[in-house]
């Protein structure tokens, strides 16, 4: 079965095209936004590691090592289309928009961070696992009952696969043909669960014949190749095919949180031959002579103010407003929540005396 | 002397005689017509018309996409639908029988009851999740739960439980109207039981609010669903021992009705819960925790639970043990009147 699905890739690890078919379609525009998102979302990673170590952030789940597969998708999605993440999505959802003073906020325990810019179609993450799958299947379906164009995506890692939620979710999707596209970063490790312990099947993508569904597997840490087949399931869900499911195949190179120890379930040498998708990326524009060191170096500054404002804005973000957890649990306060917020807001009034 | 008031916000409605079913039908047909948002999805709701016929002829009239075959799949059902609440629709959806609901359990508790809250109301969910419920129909096991318990623990949605074609149609029209998830749990044991006037045109009936269904002076049962008619029966023979008892149909359970209930009681000043579902963690023990809050000076006597064993609801040979009967609740009755 892995034969039939042959890992698809347009730049090899050395950062030459492999694959023509898309080639006209690479130009410095493009490269350079693979570029910058990328190294703005690892910044804003590794930023988010060292803020949690400091005890600025709360428990943080990375995603370095996945940035080919998150930023190549993300910028794949028209400006109405809807995305489904999960907790370690927040580099597809920066990508595609979202506030980063909003994902830091999320991180240290705010709802706010939950919030996207008004007009952008981001989901808050999902955390029960493979659960938002069918979410995605119901918005694209709401959107193909409109008459839109628009499509979903949802992103889940390879151990959703094992769960109920995946096959109910792409099961829909293929019985009523709307447009979503199944985004899959199989990225090695369910926390300590290795792939082949997930599943006995070769490949997360062959999984789409069950579903009448085109699948397809990519190199997830090539920006190229996730970009411009995402793009074409994206195509293919908006002239009303239906579903794809996509297998990026990467690597999750650190924890699965701030609170996981990967050294407790593998070797850290396992991953060492893989190579890293930015580097991959910064092969390719020295090979193909889109490298410019004035340019990244301004690049660089950029980001680093940008996630430096950004921090400050959580930093100084206004405190959480007590009222919120009551606020939003349903569009009108029954009586008894009512009591119990007028209540303990005049507990906490008469402790402030 | 059963009293069932009719409290239309449609002046001069005419009425039909309609069954629980019937009603149910015509809410969702109401709706149907009414907002092209509504979309009803579950399994064998097309066609077959659902397995007790609430949806009986509405695929044929408004398409098999507003009225939706789903595969046979909970999680699915609820997990799509939140999608399709959360970008415009107004899904409602059918699950066989309540028991059958927790495939979909997960995505009830994690998403529908909370994405408002976790959104801070940026995405909504307003759905309806409709449940048969209950047991005395002598259907197979895991067919007769009741665990709406499981249900009003969770902040983010409602419950509410009809048991009277007048309150089945009108409460689920508020539940599709409403701006929150609505689970409408259905008593079985009603669907056919007993016909009603009803209003043909769209009126709704207030969620939240429960309903005096016989006015007395020296105790009060307090029941939903099925139970109400067991109460009802109850009542009556408590008549021939000079006991005059009110009953309260709860119709919702949650947000309950606090002030039906502190006024009944602090009138009689004592209390009979009559439920179905299994004691322990019971909704009974809500009711008693308000009555307590609000009218423990009252009290004569402490709240009697009148309900199903703490046991799987049995095997159909076995259910009415398991069921509170019209003699178990005299008996909880004459407990707190000769305390």
């Amino acid at each position: 079965m892995e034969l039939d699905y042959p890992i698809k890739k347009i730049i090899d690890d050395k950062g030459f095209i492999i694959d023509s078919t898309y080639e006209k379609q690479i130009d410095e525009k493009l490269v350079k936004e693979f570029y910058f998102n990328m190294m703005r979302i690892r910044t804003f990673d590794r930023k988010a590691i060292n803020l949690q170590r400091q005890g600025r952030l709360g428990t943080y789940a990375p995603f370095e090592g996945q940035e080919a597969s998150q930023v190549g998708s993300a910028l794949a999605l028209g400006p109405n289309d809807w995305i489904f993440p999960t907790y370690r999505d927040h580099g597809a959802t920066l990508t595609y928009g979202a506030d980063m003073v909003r994902a830091l906020l999320y991180w240290n325990g705010r709802v706010e961070g939950c919030v996207p810019p008004e007009g952008k179609n981001i989901f808050p993450p999902a955390v029960p696992i493979a659960t938002q799958l069918p979410h995605a299947t119901g918005a694209a379906w709401a959107e193909k009952r409109k008459g839109t164009k628009n499509a979903t995506i949802a992103y889940f890692g390879d151990g959703a696969t094992s769960e109920g939620d995946f096959h109910e979710g792409l099961n829909f999707a293929s019985v009523f043909k709307v447009p979503v596209v199944f985004f899959n970063q199989n990225n090695g490790y369910a926390i300590s669960l290795p792939i082949e312990k997930q599943m006995n099947s070769a490949t997360i993508a062959q999984k789409s014949v069950a579903y009448d569904m085109p699948g397809i597997r990519i190199d997830g840490n090539d920006c190229f190749i996730v970009y411009f087949e995402t793009k074409k399931a994206f195509d293919y869900a908006r002239s009303g095919n239906g579903p794809t499911l996509i297998e990026a195949v990467t690597w999750r190179t650190g924890a699965h949180t701030t609170a996981d120890d990967p050294s407790k379930y593998r070797p850290n040498e396992q991953g060492m031959n893989i190579v890293d998708p930015l580097s991959r990326l910064e092969m390719f524009m020295k090979n193909y002579g889109y490298w410019d060191e004035k340019w990244i170096k301004e690049v660089k500054k950029k980001i680093n103010n940008e996630i430096e404002a950004a921090v400050e804005g959580m930093e100084q973000f206004p405190p959480p407003v007590v009222d919120d957890i009551f606020d939003h649990v349903y569009a009108v306060m029954p009586a008894h929540l009512a009591e119990q917020k007028e209540s303990y807001l005049t507990h906490l009034r008469g402790k402030a005396k | 002397m059963t009293t069932h008031l009719i409290e239309s916000n449609e002046k001069n409605e005419t009425t039909k005689q309609m069954t629980m079913i019937q009603a149910i039908n015509d809410g969702m047909r109401i709706m149907l017509e009414e907002d092209n948002r509504t979309i009803i999805l579950g399994e064998d709701i097309g066609k077959n018309g659902g397995v007790f016929r609430a949806t009986e002829g509405l695929q044929e009239k408004f398409g098999n996409d507003r009225v939706v075959d789903t595969p046979l799949s909970e999680a699915g059902i609820i997990g799509t639908s939140i999608g399709l609440a959360v970008n415009g629709f107004r899904p409602v959806v059918e699950i066989q029988f309540l028991g059958f609901i927790y495939p979909a359990y997960e995505q009830i508790m994690t998403h529908v009851s909370r994405i408002r809250t976790r959104s801070m109301s940026h995405f909504t969910v307003p759905m309806v999740i409709r449940a048969p419920y209950g047991a005395g129909i002598r259907a197979p096991e895991i067919h007769s739960d009741s665990t709406e318990i499981l249900f009003t623990h969770m902040p983010g949605i409602k419950v509410v439980c009809p048991s009277s074609p007048y309150d089945a149609k009108g409460l689920l029209i508020a539940a599709m109207e409403d701006p929150d998830p609505v689970l409408v749990l259905e008593t079985m044991r009603n669907y056919r039981s007993k016909r009603e006037e009803v209003p043909v045109g769209k009126y709704t009936v207030e969620i939240g609010k429960g309903k005096i269904v016989r006015e007395g002076t020296d105790v009060t049962l307090i029941a939903w669903g099925a139970m109400v008619t067991i109460a009802e029966k109850a009542a009556e023979q408590a008549v021939q021992q000079g006991i005059s008892c009110e009953i309260i149909d709860l119709r919702t359970l949650y947000p309950i009705d606090r002030d039906i209930l502190s006024q009944s009681v602090q009138k009689t000043t004592r209390a009979v819960i009559v439920h179905e579902a299994h004691n322990t963690g019971g909704l009974g023990n809500d009711i008693i925790s308000i009555i307590n809050d609000t009218s423990f000076l009252y009290l004569r006597a402490p709240i009697e639970r009148v309900t199903g064993f703490d046991v799987p609801v049995p095997f159909f040979s076995l259910e009415e043990h398991y069921l509170p009967t019209p003699a178990r609740v005299l008996k909880g009755i004459e407990k707190v009147v000769h305390f």
